[in-house]
């Protein structure tokens, strides 16, 4: 990767950004304008990152390629040499995280085309939020960074109150308040290591390979665990996320389980980890319990929920809690594993929620005891949702398995007890999804859905684009592993 | 020419221009109000008028950007003059131009309003040029005095009446204690200098001089009256909610920010070396206002008295940075008030044009309004989120600034609550716009269109809040500049 590639990092975030604006310009009546901007913009922006994908791979001594700065703000005042820069720059962990971005952005896309209400603000306010996203990814200047951080939580709020469903307003206030007060710790934690690094820069780089103090590190990185583990639905701070979920319109579920909840552990990871490596060995263990209380507890939720979206709310909480387990193993198989699962649970929760959403847009209604026998009426769909949820329980030759043994190897290397309880979680996992795929899907046909249709077919095309994407990381993983592994290794205080 | 001590007077009387320019607008309007029969005049006449004095005025200011007179040491024309003279002006042609229709509706004597506003602009200047205590004061009450007029010249509204009175009665205390405790600080420097004033105070052996204090106490009592800082913040709801809009936009965003010229004039001057007996109190009134301030606001039902408290709290986050006073918060704060002046004018000049169409003031009438005026429901939208500091909007960036510096001085804590007083302010801004997103329109349903001149200031304003949040260099460079000329006068 080279310098000049650091101009496709930019497009990035710029591209949907740009999409955004030119779409306030485009009139709402015109919507065959508006499907033809978001289909061109979200393939331009899958290329992109398919492109920033296949384009990295690891350097011996660059923690960072393709960085790129310009000077935004030059030496002022409260602002030392540096200043602000924005500055972008990828590792081989957020090259996957951003083709995990640009893989759900497509059928997020095509499936939104069904929205009828206002298509035109819901894009708009959609493609702003990716623009946060891939921003968090890329970014390397901690203002900037957390001022994508913040864009990507922002138009979470219209979202879901205005094209949400049952309980909305409710869901979508919670949500946005219980985030926003997780970014007061971000925002504490990115002062307080400005001041105490005292490079007079926000650039991660330096801030990141400059000496801090251990007690500093020790009392700051429980504040970031807090603060990116909301966003990242880490128990116990996750109680926005079932209610979030479950109001969510169909493409907001997607991004948001599939793509802004591994913003959170992505945070934890880069602003905790990486900046202050002494206090995370420090709170590791404290970690290592939360994800295996958030594991267990989700999946024992999931295990009595009868709404279908509630249940994959649920069911995230417990794979993310797998995520925060695996970072807090501090070693380099956990780590990866950790990487490997939020790409793995982006894909499978997306390709879910895109499932339900096609049928709740029709049937309104999610329960699963009023379902049986779906697979007799909509058999396209009842294949991608066993797809999904055979990936969710993790069996072999899909996505979940590869990123689920690093895990549970990891964590048998650092506490073999945590390791048996994770693996007992993935049975509980396989007990809700089997139970639901049993229920719903199988056994005598309930008549009062002789109506349903099969999926659309932007939808059936949405669906394929996830499920290939899932068999490609079960059956192949070494794109993914030959970058996140390196860049692991050279992140300072991992363990092999 | 010299002065009755003998000095040589060369003052560079072109500094002067654009306030002579100013006054000379107000009395010619005030002329022509009186004597429209016999001019003829249009009933454009006076806001154009008002327009194109301003307008010329900072033409001039600018002319002479950079340079420097200090008129006998009553009076400084500096970068930090010219900083104020713009933002000051920039907010009268926008309040004019943005609210010209509500005027000829609901506003009593026309001539005089205007001339008002204009005569206001020029104490509000002289608020952050003066460099003595005596020009300072006077300046004061003329902002106050023309203020108190402007808010009882609503029509038909009992509210208006009520509100000046409670305006001027609370001011004249304010003013008081002003003075009480300037006449204190007076006798213990023995100067009404600013520059003797500072000199006298860091030749002072350091032990806490009790008059002194009581002085400090009382200015910044009465200070904290004039930009409505908790708990003097009493009349501020009552005179919101009764002036006309324009004026209540004016209060909020002038008048404000005249004090905050004025605080930053005296505390990073002739009160800086005795930081460390004022500082506390600065801080502990920066926390009461955020905490008082966005509690509650979260209570409010009339928009007026809504953003009335919204604009306390706003007011918390910049005594931070008093509280935190050097070049570098100064600099922030002056970042952060322009930032704030142009968030909360789109806000103002939307609710104005709200109001024209339908006459209502209450936070549910908003319901609906993105079905009814889109564009409206869009900058009232930006307003409100830049005013919470949210990202991509001038709000977000200012407020790291500004958060930033006041870190950068040490006070980490401080800046804790305000983040966290402005994740509750979230809370309130996001219940108004869900009024106007989440909402059916209630009674009229046809779609609207704001006024040509609104489309023109409420369309700059959103420009503006939109490009300082995504590229605040320039806003940064010019308050750069401006604190700097602040502590080179010292």
């Amino acid at each position: 990767m080279t310098e000049s590639d650091g101009y496709v990092l930019l497009a990035l975030f710029l591209v949907p950004l740009g999409t955004a604006v030119l779409l306030m310009l485009v009139p709402s009546r015109e919507r065959a304008v508006i499907i033809g901007v978001t289909a061109l913009s979200s393939t331009a922006m899958l290329a992109l990152s398919l492109y920033t994908f296949a384009s990295y791979s690891f350097a011996e001594g660059q923690q960072f390629q393709g960085v790129l700065a310009f000077t935004w703000m030059e030496n002022m005042g409260v602002l030392g040499a540096d200043g602000i820069q924005v500055k972008v720059g990828i590792d081989g962990i957020t090259a996957s995280l951003v083709l995990l971005t640009g893989i759900v952005i497509v059928p997020g896309t095509w499936v939104s085309w069904k929205v009828q209400h206002r298509t035109k603000d819901f894009f708009v306010l959609l493609y702003i939020l990716t623009s946060g996203v891939f921003g968090v990814f890329v970014l390397l200047d901690l203002f900037f960074w957390f001022m994508a951080y913040e864009v990507a939580l922002l138009p979470m709020y219209q979202l879901i109150a205005i094209w949400g469903s049952t309980r909305k307003e409710y869901g979508a206030m919670k949500l946005m308040m219980m985030l926003m007060a997780g970014s007061i710790f971000i925002f504490t934690v990115i002062f307080a290591l400005y001041t105490h690094v005292g490079a007079g820069t926000f650039d991660m780089e330096v801030l990141i390979n400059a000496q801090k103090d251990e007690n500093f590190q020790k009392v700051f990185f429980p504040l970031v665990v807090i603060g990116c583990g909301a966003l990242g639905a880490m128990f116990p701070f996750h109680s926005w996320s079932p209610d979030g979920h479950a109001s969510a319109p169909t493409a907001v579920s997607m991004l948001h389980a599939g793509v802004l909840m591994k913003v959170g552990a992505f945070g934890v990871l880069r602003l905790g980890f990486q900046m202050m490596p002494e206090g995370g060995a420090f709170w590791a263990p404290a970690l290592i319990v939360v994800g295996i209380v958030a594991a267990l507890y989700g999946a024992i939720s999931a295990l009595k929920q009868t709404d279908m979206k509630l249940m994959m709310g649920f069911s995230s909480i417990s794979h993310m809690g797998y995520v925060f387990l695996g970072l807090g193993t501090v070693n380099v198989i956990g780590w990866s594993g950790a990487v490997l699962q939020m790409t793995a649970h982006g894909l499978m929760t997306a390709l879910f929620f895109l499932l339900i959403g096609g049928m709740y847009d029709q049937a309104h209604n999610r329960d699963i005891p009023n379902f049986s026998g779906m697979a007799k009426q909509m058999p396209i769909w009842t294949v991608f949702f066993i797809l999904a949820s055979l990936a969710s329980l993790g069996l072999p030759g899909l996505s979940g398995f590869v990123a689920e043994v690093h895990i549970f190897i990891g964590a048998f290397r650092a506490y073999p007890i945590v390791g048996g309880l994770a693996v007992l979680t993935a049975a509980i996992t396989a007990t809700y999804l089997l139970r639901m795929l049993s229920q719903a899907f199988f056994g005598e046909m309930n008549p009062r859905w002789t109506g349903l249709k099969e999926i659309t077919w932007a939808e059936r095309a949405g669906a394929t684009v996830l499920a290939l994407a899932i068999l490609t990381l079960g059956l192949w993983p070494s794109p993914w592993i030959d970058r996140i592994g390196p860049s692991i290794i050279q992140i300072a205080g991992v363990g092999l | 020419m010299t002065d009755v001590l003998g000095n040589a007077l060369n003052f560079r009387y072109a500094l002067l221009l654009p306030e002579i320019v100013i006054a000379l607008t107000a009395v010619a309007i005030l002329f022509l109000d009186a004597f429209k029969a016999e001019f003829k005049v249009g009933y454009r006449a006076l806001p154009l008028l008002a327009v194109a004095g301003l307008l010329g005025a900072g033409a001039l200011s600018l002319v002479w950007v950079n340079e420097t007179d200090e008129f006998s040491r009553l009076i400084t024309v500096d970068n930090f003059t010219t900083f104020f003279r713009m933002l000051f002006i920039g907010t009268t042609v926008i309040v004019i131009v943005g609210s010209h229709e509500y005027i000829e509706k609901h506003v009593n004597h026309h001539g005089e309003f205007y001339a008002l506003l204009l005569l206001s602009t020029v104490g509000a200047i002289y608020m952050a040029a003066a460099r003595d205590l005596l020009t300072a004061y006077l300046s004061v009450e003329v902002l106050s005095f023309s203020l108190y007029v402007a808010v009882s010249l609503a029509k038909n509204d009992l509210r208006s009446g009520e509100a000046a009175l409670k305006y001027v009665l609370l001011g004249g205390v304010a003013s008081a204690m002003l003075l009480y405790g300037l006449s204190l600080i007076y006798g213990v420097t023995g100067s009404t200098q600013y520059t003797e004033m500072a000199a006298a105070l860091s030749a002072s052996d350091g032990s806490t001089d009790m008059a002194l204090m009581l002085g400090l106490v009382l200015v910044i009592g009465g200070l904290g009256f004039k930009a409505s800082a908790v708990p003097f913040h009493m009349w501020t709801p009552d005179a919101y909610e009764g002036a006309p809009i324009p004026v209540t936009a004016y209060l909020s965003a002038t008048s404000k920010a005249a004090t905050f010229a004025l605080i930053l004039r005296w505390f990073a001057g002739p009160l800086y070396p005795v930081a460390e007996d004022w500082r506390w109190m600065m801080s502990t009134l920066a926390v009461a206002t955020m905490v008082v301030g966005n509690l509650v606001a979260l209570q409010q039902t009339n928009l007026k008295r809504f953003l009335a408290y919204s604009s306390i709290a706003q007011v918390g986050y910049m005594l931070m940075a008093v509280a935190g006073m050097g070049p570098e918060t100064a600099s922030a704060l002056l970042v952060h008030l322009g930032g704030y002046l142009v968030t909360n004018l789109a806000v103002f000049t939307g609710v104005i044009h709200f109001y024209n169409r339908t006459g209502k003031e209450g936070i549910a009438d908003l319901k609906g309004l993105a079905e009814t005026n889109p564009y409206l429901a869009l900058v009232l939208t930006a307003g409100l989120f830049s005013l919470a500091g949210m990202p991509l909007l001038a709000g977000f960036f200012t407020k790291f600034i500004l958060f930033q510096a006041v870190v950068e001085a040490d006070y980490l804590w401080l800046v804790v609550v305000g983040v966290v007083a402005s994740t509750i302010s979230l809370y309130y801004y996001l219940m108004v716009i869900k009024q106007m997103y989440l909402y059916e329109p209630v009674g009229d349903t046809t779609r609207w269109r704001i006024s040509p001149t609104g489309y023109l200031t409420t369309g700059a304003l959103l420009a503006a809040v939109v490009v300082l949040g995504i590229w605040g260099t320039p806003l940064y460079r010019v308050s750069h500049e401006a604190a700097l000329a602040l502590f080179a006068a010292g």
